[in-house]
């Protein structure tokens, strides 16, 4: 049952032009500077003396963008020609604005770009923003496989063309008791699952994550059994919510945030969000994701945001709104991280202390 | 043997240094710069200062058992009670900034999780080993002293594993504690092996040597 877009419009929902300006949330360190409005047109780039320019292909000095566009101008390539590098700051057109909205304040765009869980590139927070520069999110390809009738590889530029981008601004709670409200883009994952015309036996999704340890540093590192999996039941990923994500803060995924495409559940923790996503795969049975594997007391299969059920470690009743500063306090967590209204009737009956 | 000159000059520089982490925060809180999540960052760092303190502390005996050198001995009671300066951090960003005077969440926090149970008890275990740290109750205890002072191991044994139990996967930062803690006390226990009589020589003094330079 899709959810009426006027019924769930309300006063409360963040309007576009509350959100932050680009120009504010300027991530510092970004190593690549767009001149002036040349982005848009494809016009010349100026690599500035980063870090990852160097090490990709010594001194850059005005490096061409290639620009591709899709039927709602939608970029197909994002790769500094020359530099071979991935350009993080480009701006998605055409995007659909939906009333999907939190009402809290949008976390800044520094914040949810260098605060980031995504072992593949280290376990510290701070490393994913450092090590992920020479990870290439393009070209890309999605393999669809399993209990379906077109199993096939699309590639994320297909992927983007399935249905219109959306922006869909949500809370994000981490099983570790922080939170942010991010500004997402992408697709609903039910027009990916309907394109994909799975076959009765198609009970689960499994969404299996790139490994590659040339360029990502903590895949070499046996901290998860790589590859990185997750997994949904099909009511799951087909419920509204749920959202392939290609771009935040209107523009596409920074490597560290799971470029080219991730997942976005924003009733579960957010560990439930499998970055640089390679695989989608339909299944009979309950995938075994990795933090199962890793923590079958400590994780389970469906890691819906639940005050009641505590973690070992963590709290689970309050949590850490980034960006509030030192003294902001905690503030209380939801059920389903508030979403219960559009997911709670997918839980009827099941023990939730039980199936956490 | 280092002249009472000089020990004052050493315990000035331990004053001057054990404060800068503190001045650090305060610096980074001051600008802004406290990253993302800037009370995990405060819990962390005065978490690690109260760590690393603590070894510091306990490795000035180690180094007059492999060395016999004996006058740094004397700055234990000044890096404890810097020890236990940061510990006292530690719990007010946790009680304070963590989670706002919240007495009724934060004992179930305390309950509820073991690596939050076992620092508390740490740090609890601490304040009376802070204030019989003076002459007067050192004079006053007399071998009790001693006896009591004996829980400073517990303490590090509590911290280390405090440290192990909070990190969610990756173990090789409270792993590098953990090793440095072994080998501390490992050093301490195989002195005091071997200054007992009719006990067979253990062949790895050399070793724990090396790893301690």
């Amino acid at each position: 049952m899709l959810i009426s877009n006027k019924s769930k419009q309300n006063p409360t929902d963040i309007k576009p032009s509350e959100i932050t300006p680009r120009a504010v949330f300027e991530d510092r360190r970004a190593f690549i500077k767009a001149a002036g409005t040349g982005l848009i047109a494809g016009a010349a780039l100026i690599a500035t003396k980063s870090k990852a320019a160097q090490i990709a292909g010594g001194e850059t000095k005005g490096a061409g963008l290639l620009l591709g566009r899709a039927n709602q101008g939608t970029p197909l390539m994002a790769v500094d020609k020359k530099s071979g590098l991935y350009n993080p700051h480009q701006k998605i057109s055409g995007v659909i604005k939906t009333p999907y909205g939190a009402d809290e304040k949008i976390t800044k765009y520094e914040n949810a770009t260098t605060y980031n869980n995504y072992y593949e590139f280290g376990t510290d927070k701070a490393d994913p923003a450092k090590e992920a520069t020479l990870f290439k999110p393009r070209p890309w390809t999605i393999s669809i496989e399993g209990e379906v009738k077109k199993a096939k590889t699309i590639s994320i530029d297909e992927l983007m063309k399935l249905a219109s981008l959306e922006e869909r601004i949500y809370r994000m709670r981490c099983v570790e008791g922080w939170s942010m409200v991010i500004p997402w883009v992408g697709l609903p994952l039910a027009s990916l699952v309907k394109w994909a015309e799975p076959t009765g036996n198609a009970k689960y999704i499994e969404f299996i994550s790139a490994n590659d340890p040339a360029t990502m540093p903590g895949a070499r590192v046996n901290v998860l059994d790589w590859p990185y999996v997750e997994g949904l039941r099909i009511d799951e990923a087909t419920n509204p919510l749920t959202l392939l994500a290609v771009g935040i803060y209107g523009e596409l995924l920074p490597n560290q945030n799971g470029a080219p495409v991730r997942l976005v559940t924003p009733w579960k923790y957010g560990f439930k969000g499998a970055k640089a996503i390679v695989k989608i795969r339909f299944v009979e049975k309950m995938p075994l994701t990795s933090w199962m594997k890793a923590g079958p007391n400590e994780y389970g299969f469906f890691a819906n945001v639940n005050p009641e059920v505590d973690h070992p470690r963590w709290t689970q009743s309050s949590e850490k709104r980034i960006g509030g500063g030192l003294f902001a306090g905690r503030i209380k967590t939801k059920m389903f991280n508030g979403y219960s209204e559009q997911v709670g009737q997918m839980y009827a009956g099941l023990d939730l202390q039980k199936n956490f | 043997m280092m002249s009472k000159q000089g020990i004052l000059k050493v315990k000035i520089a331990i004053w001057l240094m054990a404060f800068m982490p503190l001045f650090r925060l305060i610096w980074l809180g001051v600008n802004d710069d406290l990253g993302a999540n800037p009370v995990e960052f405060v819990e962390r760092s005065t978490g690690t200062w109260t760590l690393v303190i603590l070894l510091v502390t306990l490795s000035m005996t180690p180094i007059r058992l492999l060395t016999g050198v004996i006058w740094q001995v004397q700055l234990r009671r000044l890096l404890g009670l810097f020890m236990f300066f940061y510990a006292c951090l530690h719990i007010t960003t946790y009680v304070w900034l963590d989670y706002s005077f919240v007495w009724k969440d934060i004992v179930k926090d305390i309950i509820k999780h073991p690596y939050v149970i076992v620092g508390f008890s740490a740090f609890v275990l601490t304040i009376p080993l802070a204030a019989t740290s003076n002459n007067a109750m050192m004079r006053r205890l007399k071998s009790n002293w001693k006896i009591l002072h004996k829980a400073v191991y517990l303490i590090a044994i509590l911290g280390v594993l405090h440290f192990w139990w909070l990190v969610k996967k990756d173990v090789t930062e409270p792993l590098y504690y953990a090793f440095a803690l072994a080998v501390l006390l490992g050093i301490r226990l195989y002195y005091k092996q071997k200054s007992k009589p009719r006990v067979a020589k253990t062949q790895n003094s050399t070793i724990l040597d090396a790893q301690i330079n």
